[in-house]
């Protein structure tokens, strides 16, 4: 699903983000992405949704080499990967609905379908009955949740997550954790950002372990390894 | 759109199957489909967006509708008054002096004799009495006249040449010819106050084109800078539609609707406006005009140029929009 060649990314200000870095992930994995701020795992997930471009090496994501995307294909690179922020970047001018009817309305969809694929995508993050509200009316859970169903909603092959629950309680936490391995178990490929190693821990699954721009570890995490 | 699948098979093939082709065609029926109710959606989004901040949205048109408002009331003067001087210059004429000595019966007999040729059509004859007494009635100087011993004005025939035979050089022709007459003193062609005019109404359209042209770029600015304002505005909007896959066109749509939105509204304004004020002077020019025994009638747009108001100040706004767009939306992407 994801590979990583080889792949550099120094910023203009002399900063490398990343270093050399090879890896590849299968598809259906579900993997987290951890280390200290500053190790590199924004850029990484940024190198895949094209929001950057890595200075060396080459990325591929289902295959297809992200340096030979360009223009308007950028755009239908991103409609197949769903990504999920920290700080949700919802719209406050729109419903809940159109919140998560936003990546359809760009594909195109007829708005019978689109309607269809919003109240299934709220149904699963159980946020139906608050489709006409507006998202700045929700809790700090509910709006992360309406940004994982506008992240699933076109029914991406890749989600990605950068610190999902990083403004979140435990419980909380936990509940995101748990949908987005919901939707692993149905074949979505799941990769997350995340600094939360007890929650990493938990959930005993392959982790990569970054620490200025290189891959220091990766593997399911044990218990010794909590240091990192 | 569906295709039946019996008009694309031969008759033995199974019906109710349906080929690829015909399947792929739904499918782009069905994409072009959405594609317009999308493009309805974020046209009509765009209006209502405007009209939630009505003050706003009623500042820029009515800037827009000054700028229109201007050389459209000129051009509309500019067309009333060539409308009028085409109806003085079909009607040309000759005033045909004769020679102080002429006797009347001999110029009576140059009248007969030129009503023969087929480029004129009638011929008026002034006596010098006559033309003393207009002189008389029009200049206000029938006192002075009164001190002079005989009259000073010759006989004068005012010749009105055949529509056909009204061209510049075929009048320049006829006078030539009337020239040869021994009896006539001079002749005078009484174009020439009207090939000025012509020239003079050249000189208007041209300022009236030169005043559109740069009123049109101020709209083009007006426009362009209230969509930068507005890109600026809706700068987080633009980073997460691109981040969840919006095109360049995408994004750009709804600014551009905007903009024709702006323009269309003020040029809509635009033709109220020049409606009202041709309304509001139409009794004083008829009026007016009747003083003149002229026909001239005040006239507003007629649909033709109320719908080249309306569209070509859409496209006006359009043209602004797509100049901001151009130059500011490529700049925001998501970091």
């Amino acid at each position: 699903m994801i590979r990583f060649d080889g792949v550099s990314k120094r910023y203009s200000n002399g900063h490398e983000a990343l270093c050399e870095l090879s890896f590849e992930i299968q598809s259906g994995e579900m993997v987290f992405l951890t280390g200290r701020s500053g190790a590199g795992k924004s850029t990484l997930l940024k190198l895949i949704m094209l929001m950057e471009r890595p200075t060396e090496g080459q990325v591929f994501v289902r295959r297809k080499n992200l340096s030979r995307i360009k223009g308007n294909d950028v755009a239908h690179h991103r409609r197949k990967v769903g990504v999920v922020f920290q700080n949700h970047q919802l719209l406050f001018d729109r419903s809940v609905f159109d919140n998560v009817a936003l990546p359809l309305q760009i594909a195109g969809f007829q708005p019978r379908e689109l309607a269809r694929r919003v109240r299934a995508a709220l149904d699963k993050v159980d946020l139906l009955h608050k489709e006409r509200q507006n998202p700045i009316a929700l809790s700090g859970g509910e709006q992360q949740r309406v940004g994982i169903a506008r992240a699933v909603v076109n029914k991406p092959p890749l989600l990605l997550a950068d610190e999902p629950t990083g403004n979140l309680d435990p419980g909380l936490s936990a509940d995101i954790m748990r949908l987005f391995k919901q939707f692993n178990d149905v074949g979505v490929t799941v990769m997350i950002a995340s600094h939360d190693i007890a929650l990493i821990r938990r959930m005993q699954r392959r982790v990569l372990t970054l620490a200025d721009g290189q891959l220091i570890h990766d593997g399911v995490l044990d218990r010794e390894n909590i240091a990192v | 759109m569906k295709t039946s699948p019996s008009r694309r098979h031969p008759p033995e093939a199974r019906p109710g199957t349906r080929t690829g082709a015909s399947q792929s065609k739904t499918r782009i029926a069905d994409k072009l489909r959405a594609y317009g109710a999308h493009h309805r959606s974020v046209a009509l989004e765009s209006l209502r967006r405007l009209l939630r901040t009505p003050m706003q949205s009623m500042l820029t048109w009515l800037v827009v509708a000054i700028a229109l408002a201007l050389p459209a009331m000129l051009y509309l003067a500019l067309a009333q008054f060539q409308n009028l001087s085409e109806t003085w210059q079909t009607q040309p004429r000759m005033s045909v002096f004769l020679h102080l000595q002429a006797r009347e019966e001999a110029a009576l007999q140059l009248r007969e004799e030129l009503l023969r040729r087929n480029e004129i059509a009638s011929i008026d004859y002034v006596s010098p009495d006559q033309a003393l007494q207009e002189f008389e009635q029009f200049s206000g100087l029938g006192n002075v006249l009164d001190t002079l011993d005989n009259n000073p004005l010759p006989a004068v025939l005012v010749v009105h040449p055949t529509p056909d035979h009204s061209a510049p050089d075929q009048l320049e022709q006829l006078r030539s010819t009337l020239l040869t007459q021994t009896l006539v003193d001079d002749v005078r062609l009484d174009m020439d106050w009207v090939r000025r005019l012509h020239q003079i109404m050249i000189i208007g359209q041209r300022l009236v084109a030169a005043m559109a042209a740069l009123l049109a770029m101020g709209v083009l600015l007006v426009v362009g800078n209230t969509i930068r304002l507005a890109i600026e505005s809706r700068r987080e909007e633009i980073v997460i539609v691109k981040l969840v896959g919006a095109t360049n066109a995408f994004v750009r749509r709804p600014f551009l609707y905007t903009g024709f939105w702006y323009g269309f509204g003020g040029g809509l304004l635009a033709w109220l406006l020049l409606t009202a004020g041709v309304y509001w002077l139409a009794g004083p020019v008829a009026g007016l005009a009747e003083l003149y025994s002229s026909g001239l009638r005040l006239q507003g747009l007629n649909w033709w140029e109320s719908l080249t108001i309306l569209f070509g100040s859409g496209l006006l706004g359009l043209l602004g929009a797509a100049l901001a767009v151009g130059k500011h939306l490529h700049s925001i992407e998501p970091t």
